[in-house]
């Protein structure tokens, strides 16, 4: 193809996508859309498979049989989420095991905020209110986004999600009526999640790279600044409901903007998070790998056994023949 | 052995009288295992009342650059449609 036939092609496909239309895998496509689809829905889908982790190390020490039911049951979905986004992220002709690869070997990203550790019982109710909350933000306008495949993929992810942040508050909520000391552990939840919750919408407006192609392609339908402002805003009622206080002296309404104002953002510690320097990033990753490994065999057994039945099968219709 | 489980596309009826529907896709060892994986990833909310899973590389599926050839005839045949033909305004009931 001339350089000018796929400018051509480039023209007529923006347009497409500028009209709603969406892309189907099948589809003629850039290379750029294809790279880039394959690297934002890869790193969703390992962020849902890593986030099981945090939450994973509390299911056996839950408080109640509800909570136990309640945290089994989200961290299920989370591992489906994962699985929908894989087989959207297939459709763009990567296999699993390169996207699995990619994860294991430290290649692929995932959201930051799985990085930092689970150390008491009120972070399963933060991570519910604030860090579920976050995506949400993030993943409702995808359910309208260019491809497909990943509006299918958001379209489900979204409806379970809401769940998530629920229980997660019911939760929190449950703890502030309670003893001062269970009180006390929320405000610590709160304390340590707020600012990684932030960092989850990304750099500031002025440092993200691809934000406008991000706009064209349905990527994204807000700037990373709007995102995370109408977290905040969304977010402070909410703690006044439970009675604790948002870490950020700076916090204060303006009346003129009709939004909050909010403190600074600790970037170092974000880009730190995000090269691999977190509290928990090596930990992540060695539990990941371990579990994916420890699982070997019972891949090869399922196989073989499906190969052994397909045998059987095989031979005996030769003897019914 | 570096094999990896095949893909399996799945289709869920949500309830009797509606047709099954695409839903996704998985990755399972053979179709009793598909069935059981499509259940817990695509029905913990009682989204169905009856699933089939068939192989991917079973589906033949028609190429976006044929689909001149296979679907522009349907546009000059306006024939096929009741609004094609002209009747009296007084005529009822068709
Ligand atoms: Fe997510
Ligand atoms: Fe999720
Ligand atoms: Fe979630």
């Amino acid at each position: 193809m001339s350089e000018n036939e796929v400018k051509n092609l480039e023209d007529i496909f923006e347009a497409r996508i500028a009209r709603d239309e969406k892309i189907e895998p099948k589809d003629w496509m850039p290379e750029k859309y294809r790279k880039t689809h394959i690297r934002q829905i890869s790193q969703h889908a390992h962020s849902e498979i890593v986030g099981m982790l945090p939450e994973g190390n509390w299911i056996t020490r839950a408080p109640s049989l509800r909570r136990k039911a309640a945290l089994l049951a989200k961290v299920q979905d989370e591992a489906g989420h994962g699985l929908y986004l894989y087989s959207a992220c297939e459709t763009l002709g990567i296999s699993r095991e390169e996207l699995y690869d990619q994860l294991h070997t430290g290649k692929a990203k995932y959201s930051s905020i799985f990085n930092y550790p689970t150390l008491t019982w009120a972070d399963m109710g933060a991570i519910g209110w604030l860090v579920d909350g976050a995506a949400i933000i993030n993943q409702v306008p995808l359910c309208n986004t260019s491809y497909g495949p990943y509006a299918r993929a958001m379209v489900r992810v979204c409806k379970e999600e809401s769940f998530h942040q629920r229980q997660g508050f019911e939760s929190l909520l449950k703890l502030c009526k309670g003893t001062p000391a269970q009180k006390e552990m929320a405000q610590d939840a709160l304390n340590r999640w707020w600012w990684p919750s932030l960092m989850m919408f990304g750099p500031t407006d002025d440092e993200s790279t691809h934000t406008e192609q991000s706009m064209k392609w349905k990527l994204k339908r807000k700037t990373n600044d709007e995102l995370r402002q109408q977290f905040v805003d969304q977010t402070v009622p909410q703690a006044e409901i439970l009675g604790i206080n948002i870490p950020d002296p700076d916090l204060k309404w303006n009346a003129e903007r009709k939004h909050y104002d909010f403190g600074e953002i600790n970037w170092d510690e974000f880009w730190q998070v995000v090269k691999g320097h977190g509290p928990c990033n090596k930990k992540r990753i060695k539990d990941r790998v371990g579990a994916w490994e420890r699982g070997a065999w019972v891949r090869d057994a399922a196989l073989a056994y499906s190969d052994k039945k397909e045998l059987g099968e095989q031979t005996e219709s030769k003897i019914a023949s | 052995m570096k094999k990896t489980w095949p893909l399996w596309e799945v289709f869920v009826r949500s309830k009797n009288g509606l047709e099954h529907r695409h839903f996704g896709s998985l990755r399972a060892a053979d179709a009793e295992m598909a069935l059981e994986n499509a259940r817990d990833v695509y029905t913990r909310r009682m989204e169905g009342v009856s699933i089939w899973v068939v192989e991917s590389k079973n589906i033949t599926a028609s190429n976006p650059e044929n689909n001149g050839e296979l679907f522009e005839p349907a546009q000059d045949k306006v024939y096929r449609h009741p609004t094609f033909y002209k009747l009296p305004d007084e005529l009822k009931h068709m």
